[in-house]
């Protein structure tokens, strides 16, 4: 399969798109595209897996290059191991889903659209490039659209969260810049281009340097203790789909380029800062935890939770061992389905009761009886519930962090198991008093989920349950690629 | 299964396997009956579900017996001793070398026995639900649920692995979460599915955290393999965790410390414990399947399933095991004397009789004569999910005739509800352990281990059953005798046939279920182990029993005012018992006041005030520097001009210094 | 008669420049502004042609630049003037103290 597809086909979608002349049509051609996109994300994943089943030992398949600016080194080189196919998957389920329940978007319908796509255009350039320099390119992509949405189409301080947001992202991607523009002049050969510098070894004294910048450039995206305050606000403000898509795709972006970048060109780095990224991480993880106890808005709870759920990301990247880092990326898949559904459910309790506040509902199971009932599943995957996606994901990151006998990553490991009681505590708190108890007045002509609501709530849900019911495919396919990267951290 | 093989028999030398497939059918047919009842329940099956459930779970049940029978007089035997036989196992979820969580079945004694339990108490619930929640809005959605619990305990007791029977031991949590709060437009309610999923889930931290201990010095999450590495003394593994030692214990006793934990919050041992009574929110026959007869014993089966480690590499872990046992049952027997809602009393005789199954687990050792108290545990919890079943369900009969959970509003029904008096009686019998009722032999079995190995616990053992007796026939006499309760005309009778059956059915059970020669099936090593009956033994807990019941006859059988004489001659004491020695005023006072107040407020204070402060006075110190030299922005061209001549001026005595 | 040599032009010129410059800073008509440019852009222009005749001779990179400043004051002049103009039909003056809008 050639990778640029995953490029021009959301390109191809959004020229589509303006050229559109009314909403219906809009809506139309975005799901098509959206549906284009995650039936090319499937024929991935079974070619991936085809080519690994003959044989293919090499890192990264599907491999394509262009010169793109010689001068500099530079080239858009594309490639995908099975972390990338991963986070494809996960892009296509969100894109769909959020293409879904955008439908009764009447502001500016277009213009909306066409940013929904733009903003999984950036996703997929960011997971397919092997360049180092065009996944900068392509992460500030992602990053643009998100002020946008906010800004036009959120609600309630939208302007505030839209300019913390896009400003603390820029500030990630300036250290993230920084660090890379470090590597890329570290050694005699300068080269952008991620494979080569795999096998070039970059000085130990640039590591040292180049790891925090890259680490807390990403980091900020994946929430980062104390660089997450952008997540609550952000969140918040924005729109059904751009919640789902920033939660669901970009705060997953961080975590990829902590793992891909930060942690596998700069093994020493990654080694020598093992401690603070367990620290902080372990930190957002209760952290977080013990935050969300305190909200009262659904989306903050989710936000706050987010925090949470990503500390796990960042405290499988930072353990180091092979089985945690697979529970990193497949925390990220999981999270990613999870919150995508989680702010999906929101949306569609916020647009029937027109209140977000936990205290302000009650007994919404007895009116809509499909929408409480995926509430109630994603809490409980979101609390780590076995047959769930997080239950896979979170016992992963355990036992990859138990597998170190040292007492300080024991330590570490037993606080961040402590969340999964704190989780309990506020996600069957918001669960219950929301769906439970006797109806709030004023709500008994609420109805249902309709068609495309339903519809999106099934693709994500199907995408939760295959994860936890068979977690073996996600672990088969993410394994090796974090065996790669253990090895040369091993080296 | 006509047309499949009970067993196959492999070529000379190998080992004999059950047919895995009718064994896996066992927990699916009811997951089945979920995800059909579940997802369409609502629309296509509304009168029908609880058909479809119960038929479902008969087949279950039918294949469960035939498992039995296969594992216990065919097959499993091999030279005199029940072998684990693992006729399924499928790599679900590998981490590393070795260590991977497999889905798999287990065929040994104990989950044979669990199995039939599970099924046939399941199945009595699904009938007696058929007429007890008759005309329920959410009929399918109840016995969809039902369904899930039964497949996740089934598939709890035949876990081969030990990450599989966590993560069963989850669902069966959330399993009784959702039933707990089945009423869910019910305040209370909603607050006891909450509190019950909390409590056990804060356990089960331990569990999961003895689990990772456990697999990490065993190397592999495979029962089978890490009782064989952590038992035998000269493997390395065991060395290792034995050497390995944190804050004076070794690594292994931590580890099944741990596990204990999670057990305990499970089966309500104290002081995790207070979710049980205020699980009785949920409808009646599911406190009887869940509450009373299966998952509550979860925690019993856990230690039993590793049992062996327990017994012979940490016999520390293992006394913990029996004096917390002990503690529960006394101490919730006491509690029990007091309560006034019936369900309340059934629910703490519920913690009691698990305590003994826990201390008889704590008092016994492995292998052979000495492991008696591992039978008699693992009969015990045979017998007693037979009378406590029984007990709920007639306790739902009577609630279902009343409309109340209140003492006060009952009394002389036995001329209303006649089987449910007979049978209740006959409960009754059997959990004070007057012969020759199941409960009887059970509770001997377990006196006399306890009695050959820690006298302390036997002292503690024989109050508790005294103090059993009484407040099980003061529940008695208050509800089928006392004063005449007002019942209301528009009666429908005792609830029909699908009602009665159940109760009939596990009255027998509860009757005769003693006379199983239980040690012949189960026992430590799986070898036989014949249970002797010493008649001189037996009199001092009999006698103890009959003299709580005639006390209790004395006290309740007429409506007086003795027992409030009594109450208030004992007036502390009483209190404190009736408040549940304030459990659940500390637990509040540790949620509300610590961890809310001390850490979530202050943790959300930081957040917003500290974290997102300087986040906003990043942004908010660059706008007033800004501010304060926008004035040199004046739209003055020549003002600029100026600056820039300055400037210029400036660089070029810069320079011209410079070159110097 | 002395022949006039480099110092004589550089003092010419830096007059020259000076004058300019003051009358860029002190003029409020921008026209006159725009001439006072024109003055410093020409006392530059001075320099390069003493310096290219004193010093090197033998090239012509003075000329050439100077005929540069030119081309480019030419055009400058235009669009200087043409934004005096439309400022003219806004503000009705060519004060520079009335077109301070462009500021914070």
């Amino acid at each position: 399969m050639n990778l640029s597809l995953l490029i021009l086909l959301p390109l191809l979608t959004a020229i589509v798109i303006l050229l559109m002349r009314n909403a219906a049509q809009v809506k139309w051609v975005a799901l098509a595209g959206a549906a284009v996109q995650f039936v090319a994300a499937f024929v991935l994943l079974f070619q991936f897996n085809h080519q690994r089943a003959l044989g293919d030992k090499a890192q990264m398949l599907f491999e394509t290059q262009y010169n793109w600016f010689p001068s500099w080194n530079i080239s858009f080189h594309l490639g995908v191991d099975g972390i990338s196919v991963a986070m494809i998957l996960l892009t296509a389920f969100v894109v769909i889903a959020g293409v879904l329940v955008s439908w009764n978007v009447t502001k500016m319908t277009k213009e909306f659209y066409f940013l929904l796509i733009l903003l999984s255009l950036g996703a997929y350039g960011f997971f397919i490039s092997l360049d180092l320099f065009i996944l900068f390119f392509f992460l500030e992509i992602a990053v643009i659209p998100k002020y946008l949405l906010i800004g036009i189409w959120g609600s309630g301080k939208k302007e505030y969260s839209a300019n913390k947001l896009a400003l603390m992202l820029m500030g990630g991607s300036a250290l993230v810049l920084v660090g890379l523009l470090g590597i890329y002049f570290s050694g005699t050969e300068h080269s952008f281009d991620l494979m080569r510098l795999s096998q070039l070894n970059i000085p130990v004294s640039v590591q040292m340097i180049c790891f925090p910048l890259l680490f807390v450039g990403f980091g900020v995206f994946t929430a980062l203790f104390p660089f997450h305050t952008w997540v609550p606000d952000g969140h918040s403000s924005a729109p059904t789909a751009g919640s789902m898509f920033l939660a669901g795709i970009s705060m997953k972006l961080g975590g990829y380029g902590c793992l891909r970048v930060a942690t596998y060109l700069l093994p020493e780095g990654a080694k020598e800062y093992a401690t603070i990224v367990i620290v902080l991480s372990v930190i957002a993880i209760l952290y977080g935890a013990f935050a969300t106890m305190m909200q009262k808005d659904l989306k903050y709870i989710n936000a706050y939770s987010s925090v949470s759920h990503c500390g796990f990301v960042l405290l499988g990247i930072g353990m180091l061992t092979k089985t945690s880092m697979t529970g990193a990326v497949m925390q990220m898949v999981s999270h990613g389905l999870m919150t995508a559904l989680f702010f999906a459910v929101i949306g569609m309790i916020y647009e029937r009761t027109h209140t977000r506040q936990v205290n302000e509902m009650s007994g919404l199971l007895k009116r809509m009886p499909f929408i409480i009932s995926v509430l109630f599943i994603v809490g409980l995957c979101s609390l780590g519930l076995p047959g769930l996606s997080g239950f896979v994901a979170e016992m992963t990151v355990f036992v990859g962090s138990w597998e170190h006998p040292d007492t300080f990553r024991r330590v570490a490991t037993i606080l961040a198991t402590l969340s999964i009681v704190v989780t309990a505590v506020y996600i069957l708190r918001a669960v219950t008093k929301t769906s439970m108890g006797p109806l709030t007045t004023g709500f008994e002509k609420l109805t249902d989920a309709t068609w495309n609501e339903k519809l999106a709530a099934v693709i994500l849900l199907a995408g939760i349950l295959a994860i936890g019911l068979a977690p073996f495919w996600l672990n088969d396919l993410v394994g090796p690629g974090a065996e790669i990267i253990m090895n040369k951290i091993g080296k | 299964m006509p047309g499949l093989p009970l067993f196959w028999r492999g070529n000379e030398g190998e080992a004999i396997m059950p047919n895995a497939t009718y064994i896996a059918l066992i927990p699916l047919l009811p997951l089945a009956g979920f995800l059909m009842l579940g997802i369409f329940g609502r629309k296509y099956f509304k009168n029908t579900s609880g058909v479809i459930g119960t038929t479902l779970l008969l087949i279950s049940t039918v294949l469960a017996l035939y498992t039995a029978y296969g594992y216990f007089f065919e097959y499993g035997k091999i030279d005199g001793v029940y072998q684990k036989l693992i006729p399924l196992k499928y790599t679900w979820l590998q981490f590393s070398e070795g260590v991977s969580i497999d889905m798999g079945i287990i065929i040994d004694p104990i989950s044979v026995m669990m199995l039939v339990v599970v099924t046939f108490i399941s199945l009595m619930v699904h009938i007696y639900s058929l007429g007890y929640m008759k005309g329920d809005e959410r009929f399918p959605t109840y016995y969809a649920f039902l369904g899930l619990f039964t497949f996740s305990m089934l598939g709890l007791v035949i876990s081969s692995n030990i990450f599989q029977i966590y993560i069963f031991w989850e669902l069966v949590g959330v399993s009784s979460f959702l039933l707990i709060g089945y009423y869910y437009d019910k305040p209370s309610a909603v607050a006891a599915c909450k509190k019950a999923f909390i409590v056990t889930r804060f356990a089960d931290v331990g569990f999961l955290i003895g689990i990772l201990v456990l697999s990490f010095y065993a190397g592999t999450l495979d029962f089978n393999t890490l009782i064989e590495r952590l038992t035998s003394a000269e493997s390395t593994e065991f060395k290792t965790a034995v050497a390995a030692s944190f804050m004076g214990m070794s690594a292994l006793t931590w580890g099944l410390v741990l596990v204990f934990i999670g057990g305990a919050g499970k089966s309500a041992m104290f002081p995790l414990h207070i979710w049980l009574p205020d699980a009785m929110e949920g409808p009646t026959p599911v406190s009887a399947l869940i509450h009373a007869a299966t998952m509550v014993v979860a925690g019993v089966f856990l230690v039993a399933r590793l049992f062996p480690v327990f017994a012979i590499s940490s016999p520390d872990a293992l006394s913990l095991v029996g004096y917390v046992g002990a503690f529960s049952a006394l101490i919730a027997a006491v509690i029990a004397c007091t309560q006034t809602d019936i369900k309340r009393v059934l629910a703490y005789s519920t913690m009691s009789q698990i305590g003994y199954m826990m201390f008889a687990l704590g008092v016994s050792k492995y292998g052979g004569e000495d492991g008696l108290g591992y039978t008699a545990s693992m009969f015990h919890l045979f017998t007693h999910a037979m009378f406590k079943a029984l007990l709920f369900l007639g306790a739902g009969a009577v609630i279902h005739y009343i409309h109340s959970n209140e003492m006060k509003d009952m009394g002389g029904l036995r001329k209303y509800l006649p089987i449910t008096h007979i049978t209740f009686l006959i409960a009754c019998l059997a959990i004070a352990g007057v012969p020759p009722f199941a409960g009887f032999f059970s509770k001997e079995e377990i006196l006399l281990a306890a009695y050959q190995s820690n006298q302390s616990i036997y002292w503690v053992a024989l109050i508790t059953s005294g103090l059993t007796a009484f407040y099980m026939f003061r529940l008695y006499f208050s509800i089928f005798w006392n004063r005449e309760a007002h019942v209301h005309g528009e009666h429908k009778g005792e609830g029909g046939f699908a009602m009665m059956m159940p109760l009939v059915l596990l009255a027998i059970g509860a009757a005769a279920a003693g006379f199983i020669p239980f040690g012949h099936f189960v026992s430590t090593d799986g070898a036989r182990l014949e249970t002797e009956f010493h008649l001189m033994f037996s009199i001092a807990p009999v006698a103890l029993g009959l003299a709580g019941i005639f006390i209790a006859m004395w006290l309740y059988k007429k409506a007086s005012d003795k027992p409030d004489k009594i109450a208030s001659s004992l007036n502390g004491l009483y209190k404190a018992a009736y408040h549940k020695f304030y459990m659940d005023e500390i637990y509040m006072f540790i949620t509300q006041k610590i961890i809310f107040n001390l850490i979530g407020r202050p943790a959300a204070w930081f957040d917003k005030n500290v974290v997102d402060g300087l986040v906003n006075a990043t942004g908010n110190g660059t706008k007033d520097i800004s501010e304060t030299i926008k004035g040199l922005q004046s739209g003055k061209v020549q003002q600029y001009a100026i600056y820039f001549l300055v400037g210029v001026i400036g660089l070029a005595l810069l320079f011209i210094y410079w070159w110097n | 008669m002395m022949e006039p040599g480099l110092y004589h032009m550089l003092f010419i010129s830096a007059t020259l420049f000076f004058i300019g410059v003051y009358g860029f800073f002190t003029r409020r008509n921008l026209v006159t502004m725009l001439m006072s440019v024109e003055l410093v852009l020409n006392s530059v222009n001075l320099n390069f042609i003493a310096f290219n005749k004193y010093l090197w001779y033998d090239k012509m990179d003075g000329l050439f630049f100077t005929i540069f400043v030119i081309a480019i004051a030419a055009a400058e002049a235009a669009v200087a003037i043409a934004i005096i103009i439309n400022l003219y039909r806004s503000h009705n003056s060519i004060d520079v103290e009335n077109a301070e809008e462009l500021k914070y």
